[in-house]
């Protein structure tokens, strides 16, 4: 596939390779933020290409992963509703709430149906005029423009039955909060490589001027993560923290000015509970004033219940890079793929099923 | 969850395109990227293009690889 095969190739990974290994003396700590970067790292083998000087740490860029236990019972909550059809992204369906998952209740009986898009849930409430269409909206800055980009559709279209539940969040303030808390210490940032081809490489310029650590825009083909460990490495031998980018057919300084435009259209910043992390000021997206008779959680009745988490999982502590996945008891006994029992391990690109899938190689 | 693949732009239709993905077509939404042309590769998310790959961009980064690869080869047969 173009502009993948040519970002695989084992000659130039072996270079690169060679000019970490030459240039990097300090001992560094790179936390990459994306669960997609995770993934990569890990099915790579990434860890072990890289000299003992440089440790990586995973981050909480997982949407699934992040999002609350109180929410995932709302949707469930939501899910049950007579007449409603419950559309969302599949990685969300077997994310266990406090008491059950959206696949439980769907095989209890409610409607639940997996989409690949917006598009598809806006087809499903014009083919069911008379049922409630209702798109759980998860996922960052790169997939909240296609989801605001659905309200306005609906809009245009004079659709009655389309809402939307926005469980979105905001990288940015999350990351703030997570250098603030000081439990972690890191010494560089992979940046997300999509989230970035939305907000802009510029959005990180806080993190390299305020907290001095250098920043790096990474694709996610193994050479866009190894060159941007290669920046990372000679921006810190050279006592350096500037935003650069590893990624430049993908990722502008700017970004992507149209979909945040359509983005804030639609939505409006909200503080958001993240898994692990508690209440981030500013960190989600609520559906704005103008688009209120979209928002599911108004126009609805529905008592999610109280809510609470897994006994024994640490997930939270994983997603704030203080614990790894092996430090978990239930890593890879009871808790597995098969039978995940933290959204770590149900999400494919959680850091515990990364663990598990890639453990021998990725370590 | 930020998956996004580059997609051949083959024909587009308003704000919808006919796009390509190893041997496979599906259309997308050009809703985020008006700018998009045919001939164009997108990075595809969800059913939208979220943004227009940079074509100069990637064959100078691969640029910029290739000769860091001879350069370390260099310098460890010196």
């Amino acid at each position: 596939m173009k502009f993948v095969d040519e970002f695989r190739r084992s000659e130039l990974a072996r270079g690169l390779i060679r000019s970490i290994q030459q240039h990097s003396t300090k001992r560094v700590r790179l936390m990459e933020f994306c669960g997609g970067h995770t993934v990569a790292i890990m099915k790579h083998g990434i860890r072990q290409l890289l000299p003992a000087t440089i440790e990586m740490l995973s981050g909480p860029g997982c949407p699934v992963c992040v999002t609350d236990n109180a929410d995932i019972d709302k949707a469930i909550a939501l899910a049950r509703i007579p007449g409603v059809i419950l559309a969302t992204f599949g990685d969300m369906i077997r994310v266990p709430g406090s008491r059950s998952s959206l696949q439980e209740v769907k095989a209890d009986g409610s409607d639940v149906r997996i989409v690949y898009s917006t598009l598809d849930a806006l087809q499903i409430a014009r083919e069911n005029p008379s049922r409630s269409v209702i798109f759980l909206g998860i996922g960052f800055e790169t997939t909240a423009p296609t989801v605001a980009a659905s309200v306005i559709q609906a809009e245009q279209e004079g659709m009655r039955n389309y809402y939307v539940i926005s469980l979105h969040k905001l990288c940015p303030p999350v990351i703030k909060e997570l250098l603030d808390s000081g439990e972690v210490k890191v010494s560089g940032l992979i940046c997300p490589g999509h989230v970035s081809a939305i907000v802009g490489s510029r959005s990180w310029e806080f993190i390299a001027r305020d907290y001095g650590i250098p920043c790096v825009v990474s694709g996610f083909e193994p050479l866009d993560i190894l060159q941007c460990v290669y920046m990372l490495v000679l921006q810190i031998e050279q006592a350096e923290s500037k935003v650069e980018i590893a990624y430049r057919r993908g990722v502008r300084p700017e970004g992507n000015q149209r979909a945040l435009e359509l983005m804030y259209q639609v939505f409006e910043p909200c503080s958001a509970r993240w898994r692990g992390m508690g209440l981030v000021p500013d960190s989600g997206l609520r559906l704005s004033k103008a688009y209120q008779r979209f928002d599911a959680e108004l126009a609805f009745e529905f008592d999610p219940g109280p809510a609470f988490e897994p006994k024994g999982c640490i997930c939270g502590e994983v997603l704030r890079a203080v614990k790894t996945p092996r430090d978990c008891k239930l890593f890879g006994t009871v808790c597995t793929p098969a039978s995940p029992v933290g959204p770590c391990m149900v999400s494919s690109e959680g850091s515990c099923a990364a663990y598990y899938i890639y453990g021998a190689a990725g370590e | 969850m930020c998956l996004a693949i580059p997609a051949l732009v083959k024909s587009i239709d308003g704000s919808v395109a006919e796009v390509e993905i190893g041997g496979v077509s599906r259309r997308a939404s050009l809703l985020l990227t008006p700018e998009a042309m045919v001939g164009d590769y997108v990075l595809l998310h969800t059913g939208y293009a979220i943004n227009v790959v940079n074509q100069e961009e990637a064959e100078e980064t691969l640029r910029i690889l290739e000769e860091m690869a001879q350069g370390a080869a260099d310098e460890e047969e010196a």
